[in-house]
C-alpha cells in the first residue's frame, strides 16, 4: 500500500512544498533544472504520496513493491525532494544538491547509495530498457506489482527509447507504465521546432502500447488517468501515458518557456518564487 | 619447457555456451539475453532448456544493455550476447551509465573479438574493447584462452557480484587446459617457469605464447609463460614476481598495442620497478578481411613474432 495515500488537498499542499524544495535546492548552488522539475512535480508527487505501492524502507531488489524509474534524471530536484517528503531519507539532506561529497549528485545514482534510486540516469534514452527489464524481473520472480518509467519528451528523439519501445509489447511487458513529460520544450528550444516528434498517440498504438493522455498538472484529472493506466495493465500490453504538462508550472516567470530548463533563479526570482508558493513555510528544509 | 599437447580444437564462443547452459542449471536466476546472434554466440542449448529465462532482444544492442541493467533488480544475472564490437563501442555509453556506474551484475559476454573473425573485415573485428571495459570503473575484464577456459570463466562469473566483461572468439584453438581448472577471476596462471624472460599472454595468444616458449627453448632461452586471463583486476603481484626473476617481459594480445593488456602490464611495472618490454599486439590499425592464419600473421601475432618479441626484450635487458 502506500505509506501516504494523501487526498487531493494533501497532494496540492505536497506539492507546493517539493516545488518550494526545487526552487531553494538549484538556487542554492546556483545549477540544475527547475524547469521540467517544476512540471513533473504534482506527478510525482501523486506516485509517491497516493498511488504507488511501496515501503521507504529501501531495498535495491524493491521485491512485491511498486518501482519508479526516471529517465530524464535532470529533473533530480523533484525526484530528491519527492523521495525525501515521502520518508526515505531526512529532508535536511536536500541542503546538500549538487554540492561535494553529496549522495543528491547533479543527477540520480546509485553509487552514492541514495536510498529511493535504483539505477543512474542523465545520459538520456536509457530510462525505458532498464524498467522494461526490471518488469520482466518482476515477472519471473512472480511478484505482480508495476513498473513506472518517466520520460521527458525530448528523450523521445534518442533511438534507444524506440528499441524498448519496440521490445515491451513484442515481450508483452504489461506490468509497466510508462508516461511521457509532454511538456513540449527542450534545450534549444520547442521540441517541434528541435525535432518534430508529431503524433506520439500514433506511434506508440502503432508500436503495440496501450496508450493514454493525461493533464500532469491537474490533480482532479491526473489520478483518475493514473488509475485508469494501472487498470490497463496485465492486458498483454504495456501502457503509456502521454502527459501534458507545463514547464516551470507553480511559478509564474518560469511557465511555459525553454529557458529555464537548466537555470537557476537569482536571489530576487527565488523570493517571488516562494511568494508563489507559500504552504507551509515551517516545513522547508 | 614444460610440453603441453591438445586432442581437440574447439572455438571459446563454444565454451560460452556450454557455460551458460551449466551455470543456468545451477543457479535459477541467470538469464541469457541475445542480439539476433544465438547461433553466433552458441546460446541456443540455454534457450532450448530456459525459454522462460531467455529473451530475444533483436538487432538493438543499446537496448538489451538497458534491460540486462534492470533485470538486475529482482536479483536476476543477466548475461548478453553479442560480437565484442557490438558489445562494447556500440553500447559503451549504456554500459557506462546503466551498468558501471549503477553497479549492476551484467554480464557483458563478447564473442568474435579481435582479428580472428577472419573475413568479416575490419567493421567487426574489434580490437579496442579491453581498452574501453578496462577503463570503466568497476568492470572486471576477462579474456580466456581455450574453451574449457571460457566455460569455467562463464560459469565463475556468476558467483561474483559485479559488471563483467567476458570476451571470447570465433575460431577453433587447441583446448589444452584441464577441464576441472578452476577459474579464479584476476588470478594469472603460471604455464612454465622460466628465468630469461616474461611472457604475459591473454586470449588466443596464449597458445602462441605456449608455441613460441617451445622455439626459444630449442634456442636455449628459458621463458617464462602465463596466461592473464583477467585483465583487470591484474594479478600485479604475479607480474612483479615474475619479472623480478626474469628482468624483462613480452606482452602478447589480440588487441590493439594502446589500451591493452600491454599497457595494463606496463603500467603494474612502471609504477613499481620498470623493466624491458616488448609488446605483440595490433600496432594502432583496422584490421581487414582474410582468414584468421593470414590475419595473425600480417598483423604480428605469430608465435614467431612471440620469439623475435622475447629475444629484442632480453638484448634490451642485457643492453
Amino acid at each position: 500500500m502506500n505509506p501516504h495515500n494523501q487526498s487531493i488537498d494533501e497532494l496540492k499542499q505536497t506539492a507546493a512544498q517539493v516545488r518550494r524544495d526545487i526552487v531553494r535546492m538549484v538556487h542554492a548552488v546556483n545549477s540544475g533544472h527547475p524547469g521540467g522539475s517544476l512540471g513533473c512535480t504534482d506527478y510525482l508527487v501523486s506516485l509517491y504520496f497516493r498511488v504507488m505501492n511501496y515501503s521507504t524502507d529501501f531495498t535495491m531488489d524493491g521485491k512485491g513493491e511498486d518501482l519508479f524509474f526516471l529517465s530524464n534524471g535532470h529533473i533530480s530536484p523533484v525526484f530528491y525532494s519527492t523521495l525525501a517528503r515521502a520518508g526515505f531519507f531526512d529532508v535536511a539532506e536536500l541542503a546538500t544538491f549538487r554540492k561535494l561529497n553529496s549522495r543528491l549528485q547533479g543527477h540520480p545514482t546509485t553509487h552514492e547509495g541514495l536510498p529511493g534510486v535504483r539505477i543512474a540516469s542523465g545520459s538520456l534514452g536509457q530510462g525505458l530498457s532498464a524498467a522494461v527489464g526490471a518488469a520482466q524481473a518482476k515477472k519471473l520472480n512472480n511478484d505482480d506489482s508495476l513498473v513506472y518509467v518517466l520520460m521527458g519528451d525530448g528523450e523521445l528523439e534518442e533511438g534507444q527509447i524506440w528499441e524498448a519501445a519496440m521490445y515491451a509489447p513484442h515481450h508483452k511487458v504489461d506490468n509497466l507504465i510508462a508516461t511521457v513529460d509532454r511538456n513540449g520544450q527542450q534545450i534549444d528550444g520547442s521540441t517541434e521546432e528541435v525535432m518534430h516528434l508529431g503524433d506520439l498517440r500514433a506511434k506508440f498504438e502503432a508500436f503495440g502500447w496501450h496508450v493514454l493522455e493525461a493533464d500532469g498538472n491537474n490533480f482532479e484529472l491526473l489520478l483518475p488517468a493514473l488509475e485508469e493506466a494501472k487498470a490497463a495493465t496485465g492486458k498483454g500490453k504495456p501502457v503509456i501515458i502521454l502527459m501534458n504538462t507545463e514547464m516551470g508550472y507553480g511559478v509564474d516567470f518560469m511557465m511555459g518557456s525553454h529557458k529555464w530548463h537548466g537555470v537557476a533563479p537569482n536571489d530576487e526570482q527565488l523570493e517571488i518564487a516562494l511568494q508563489q508558493l507559500a504552504v507551509n513555510v515551517a516545513a522547508d528544509y | 619447457m614444460k610440453e603441453y599437447t591438445y586432442t581437440e580444437k574447439k572455438d571459446t564462443r563454444s565454451g560460452f555456451g556450454d557455460g551458460l547452459l551449466e551455470v543456468g542449471r545451477q543457479n535459477p536466476n541467470v538469464v541469457g539475453l541475445c542480439a539476433d546472434l544465438i547461433g553466433s554466440l552458441k546460446m541456443g542449448a540455454f534457450q532450448k532448456e530456459f525459454p522462460e529465462r531467455f529473451f530475444q532482444v533483436g538487432i538493438a544492442e543499446a537496448n538489451m544493455m538497458g534491460l540486462a541493467a534492470g533485470m538486475t533488480i529482482g536479483g536476476k544475472i543477466p548475461y548478453t550476447g553479442t560480437f565484442a564490437n557490438f558489445s562494447t563501442g556500440r553500447v559503451y555509453d549504456q554500459i557506462r551509465q546503466s551498468i558501471a556506474y549503477s553497479g549492476k551484475n551484467v554480464k557483458i559476454c563478447a564473442s568474435h573479438a579481435g582479428l580472428t573473425l577472419g573475413e568479416d573485415g575490419a567493421t567487426h573485428q574489434i580490437l579496442e574493447d579491453i581498452g574501453m571495459m578496462k577503463m570503466l570503473p568497476g568492470m572486471t575484464v576477462i579474456n580466456p584462452c581455450d574453451y574449457n577456459q571460457t566455460k569455467a570463466a562463464t560459469i565463475a562469473i556468476a558467483e561474483y557480484d559485479g559488471p563483467v566483461y567476458l570476451r571470447f572468439g570465433r575460431p577453433v584453438v587447441p583446448i589444452f587446459t584441464p577441464a576441472d581448472q578452476k577459474f579464479e577471476i584476476g588470478k594469472a596462471v603460471m604455464l612454465n617457469e622460466g628465468t630469461d624472460v616474461s611472457i604475459f599472454a591473454t586470449g588466443h595468444l596464449v597458445w602462441k605464447a605456449i608455441l613460441a616458449g617451445q622455439i626459444l627453448a630449442d634456442k636455449g632461452i628459458s621463458a617464462e609463460i602465463i596466461n592473464i586471463h583477467t585483465i583487470k583486476p591484474l594479478d600485479t603481484e604475479a607480474v612483479l614476481a615474475s619479472v623480478a626473476k626474469t628482468g624483462c617481459v613480452v606482452s602478447a594480445e589480440e588487441h590493439n598495442r594502446i589500451g591493452g593488456l600491454g599497457d595494463s602490464i606496463a603500467q603494474a611495472l612502471a609504477t613499481s620497478k620498470p623493466a624491458p618490454q616488448e609488446y605483440v599486439a595490433v600496432n594502432d590499425t583496422f584490421g581487414e578481411s582474410g582468414t584468421p592464419e593470414q590475419l595473425m600473421e600480417k598483423y604480428g601475432l605469430s608465435e614467431n613474432d612471440i620469439v623475435a618479441a622475447a629475444e629484442r626484450a632480453i638484448s634490451r635487458k642485457n643492453g
